[in-house]
């Protein structure tokens, strides 16, 4: 059984800080479609759509009849494990960092044998397992081998932890505190066992009732900081940064209406200052000294959440301006994965549809909750995965997004 | 199925050479062929341009293939092959050779495999080794072949008994026949409780199941009978050969290799059977590739393999007779060239010509390879059947 991960000591500041390092990370093209489905949470494989083979590795063309016509589908992932090795040297400094590293091969149910990560639960072969896909260090897509039954501390297996951004024991900042969200988040840390978190605070001279009761929570602090204020968030990162091991960015700034119904260009401008500003001002002070902590132990940093909307796939035009802010933070987020790529430091993207608040008093349900929008994004972090669309408004949207985005945008006029 | 096979009649096989391994080399694999090349004219005494055909094994000789090789020492060649199988390049390059001489596309084929060995090659060796790889075996804890091979030790040992003494009783005695080989690279004599005790790689392969990359090169030739003998050349011939790849596609592990769907067209062809062999030179990356093949190719039936091990000596001098030179186990590993290591030891046994201890009397041996870790198991097999040149059965 897992060993349970213990608290860490306080960081000795004269010991170097090792410098992040990923798995090998090339894949061929026809590959890549396993890491978008486990970006997602998903374990899919291609499957020829003629005589239903499924293909792994993943190719271009069946490897039982030579269809072209093959599809990503979503796998069950049964199997049994009929070997297994502890790989003790490798020919990597990522892993050879971190043996002894568990490999087994998995016959699936429904066809071909894999290779896979195999968890430290998993009996001995030959016995059942499930096969999940995880992104791994490089942000990757990598099966792993899991018990068939959940296990005590399972997350806390030390070759699982390299690909989820489980906040036990990390530090957390969620830079808005005053909103319904915010408190949900806080909340949601500190059951699942964040050891510190910090809740920025803007407009400090404006009482938060909610904000004060986050007070009386030990393991929380409260920071003044504005996103639309370039110095209060150079200072605070000067502050915490080199602590952050999650952010969570939820500061968002929401109002109705698009073009036509409401003139000028005040409240858009806000909106992209919260939105999209916001995230490249947090992206430069945080951004580089995350980067540098990938690997900085147990507790390394590990993951920036972006709270988007599901309006940043596509506009909706009842609250146009905001969708078009969303649109262009989920533009500058895709910026910040890629510069983060390499660290280690996972970047996830929130797509809720609206949040049930007063912005979005007018529409009618379904709306997601504060809490569960907060625990879609805890599931994330333990999950490890990229992009999240939390809700049966969200699912709606990007089901119909996926289908025909064009159709999508026609939809929306009516 | 046994397919009617035309017999290799007329082609002798001779010249066996090898270039001293290094550990480390600074020189390109251009280099270790180019010296193979020299090597095989010095030793036959043949002019460059009395070579019209030439056969070429190497995986590090990137950006270039065997054509740019002929540049590069400069022959012209009627005839010409670059075989990327890994372990089984010598056995393929012989069966490709001996047909071209036989139907009179070449006369003299030079059959050469060498690499070099740089500080950082064997790496991006693997991490390059294939697409399937690439994609979904080196990003994985990025053994190399450790890794894969243990997960079929694993299962081997599992399914059908052998322990680690069985394959310690290989490596022991692999060693004791290397010592008197000049040309390997691990001269000290192996205790099986130093096997045993030697740390582990990659569950259940231990340090001295690995076989160690290095630089070196081999090669032989091949050509007529009546040229052999107007040159004055020991040679032997080619009584039976097969050749597989990605044997058994529907295993869900490797416990067989393709060999097993060749075996009786083998011996059919070479007109004897697996107890006449005086010697077995097999592909030797780990253990259990070697008793695969003792199994496969019809010295004791599948899963007696461990019995067949506790049975026999191995030694040169013993009860079976196996991998004569030490193989790459005490050898080394030079790239491509490991893939001719058993064909060239091969070669000087059974035209007694051994460089280190003669397996006494030898007129047959069987020679085999194993190549290609592509992605789940190895993917090329291949065996021939060799016989001294006087040999009548």
């Amino acid at each position: 059984m897992t060993t349970p991960i213990v608290k860490p000591k306080r960081k000795n500041p004269v010991v170097r800080t090792r410098v992040p390092l990923t798995p090998p990370g090339m894949r061929a093209r026809a590959t890549l479609g396993l890491t978008a489905a486990a970006a997602e949470g998903r374990f899919a494989l291609p499957v020829c759509r003629d005589c239903g083979a499924v293909q792994y590795p993943p190719r271009e063309v069946c490897n039982n009849c030579l269809s072209e016509r093959l599809e990503w589908r979503d796998q069950p992932g049964g199997g049994e494990l009929i070997s297994h090795t502890t790989v003790r040297h490798s020919m990597e400094n990522y892993y050879l960092q971190r043996m002894p590293w568990r490999l087994g091969i998995v016959k699936l149910d429904n066809g071909p044998s894999v290779v896979a990560n195999v968890h430290g639960d998993v009996p001995p072969p030959p016995v059942r397992v499930t096969i999940g896909a995880r992104l791994d260090k490089a942000g990757q897509g990598v099966l792993v081998a899991f018990p068939e039954k959940d296990t005590p501390d399972m997350a806390d297996d030390r070759q699982l932890r390299e690909m989820t951004c489980d906040p036990k024991f990390r530090k957390v900042f969620i830079t808005d505190g005053k909103t319904a969200l915010g408190q949900a988040l806080v909340r949601a840390m500190v059951a699942a066992g964040a050891s510190l978190i910090w809740v920025g605070q803007p407009e400090p001279w404006i009482p938060s009732a909610g904000l004060e009761e986050l007070r009386k929570i030990p393991e929380v602090t409260i920071i003044p900081m504005d996103v639309t204020d370039s110095v209060s968030v150079k200072r605070v990162g000067g502050e915490i940064g080199v602590k952050v091991d999650i952010l969570i960015n939820n500061a968002e700034y929401h109002r109705n209406y698009g073009i036509a119904a409401r003139y000028g260009v005040e409240v858009a401008r806000n909106e992209m200052d919260v939105n999209y500003f916001g995230l490249l001002r947090l992206g430069q002070e945080f951004g580089p000294v995350m980067r540098s902590r990938g690997a900085d132990g147990v507790n390394s940093a590990t993951a920036w959440v972006n709270i988007l909307s599901i309006f940043a796939l596509a506009n909706y035009p009842a609250h146009g301006t905001f969708a078009a802010s969303k649109a262009a933070a989920h533009s500058l987020a895709q910026c910040l994965r890629a510069e983060m790529n390499g660290s280690g430091v996972r970047v996830m993207n929130i797509f809720p549809g609206p949040i049930d608040d007063e912005w979005n008093q007018t529409l009618r349900p379904p709306k997601i909750s504060p809490t569960a929008l907060a625990n879609a994004v805890l599931k994330a972090l333990k999950d490890g995965v990229e992009d999240v669309y939390p809700g049966e408004f969200a699912q709606d949207w990007l089901a119909r997004w996926r289908d025909n985005p064009k159709v999508l945008e026609r939809e929306q006029m009516g | 199925m046994i397919h009617k096979r035309t017999p290799y009649a007329g082609v002798a096989v001779a010249v066996p050479v090898t270039i001293p391994y290094e550990r480390f080399s600074t020189k390109s694999s251009h280099w270790w062929l180019s010296r193979a090349l020299a090597e095989l004219l010095k030793q036959s005494g043949l002019k460059k341009d009395q070579i019209d055909g030439m056969c070429v094994g190497s995986f590090n000789l990137f950006p270039d293939s065997a054509v740019g090789f002929t540049q590069y020492v400069n022959v012209s060649l009627r005839w010409l092959d670059h075989i990327p199988m890994g372990g089984a390049v010598g056995v393929v390059s012989l069966r490709r050779a001996a047909r071209a001489v036989q139907n009179g596309d070449a006369s003299i084929v030079a059959c050469i495999a060498g690499d070099t060995n740089q500080l950082d090659s064997f790496r991006l060796m693997n991490a390059n080794f294939s697409l399937f790889s690439r994609d979904a075996v080196y990003p994985y804890g990025a053994g190399g072949p450790n890794a894969s091979f243990a997960q079929l030790t694993d299962y081997y040992m599992r399914t059908y008994g052998a322990t680690a003494a069985d394959f310690g009783k290989l490596c022991v005695a692999q060693r004791d026949n290397a010592l008197s080989f000049p040309h390997a690279l691990f001269k000290k004599p192996l205790g099986l409780d130093e096997y045993l005790n030697s740390r582990m790689i990659s569950d259940p392969i231990r340090l001295f199941d690995c076989v160690m990359p290095c630089a070196g090169a081999e090669g032989f030739l091949v050509m007529s009978q009546e040229k052999a003998e107007e040159l004055g050349l020991a040679y032997a011939r080619v009584l039976g050969t097969i050749e597989r790849h990605n044997g058994f596609p529907d295993d869900p592990i490797q416990y067989r290799g393709g060999w097993a769907r060749d075996v009786d067209d083998l011996w059919n062809m070479a007109g004897v059977k697996p107890a006449d062999m005086d010697f077995f030179e097999a592909y030797d990356d780990y253990q259990v590739i070697n008793v695969m093949q003792m199994e496969d190719l019809g010295f004791c039936a599948k899963g007696e393999g461990p019995d067949f091990v506790r049975s026999n000596t191995f030694t040169v001098d013993g009860s079976f007779p196996f991998n004569t030179s030490g193989g790459q186990l005490s050898v080394g590993q030079a790239g491509a060239a490991g893939g001719y290591l058993g064909m060239v030891e091969g070669l000087r046994q059974v035209t007694h010509q051994a460089l280190g201890a003669q397996v006494k009397d030898a007129k047959l041996g069987l020679v085999s390879g194993f190549g290609m870790i592509n992605f789940d198991r190895g993917l090329c097999t291949g065996a021939a059947v060799l016989a001294k040149q006087d040999f009548h059965a």
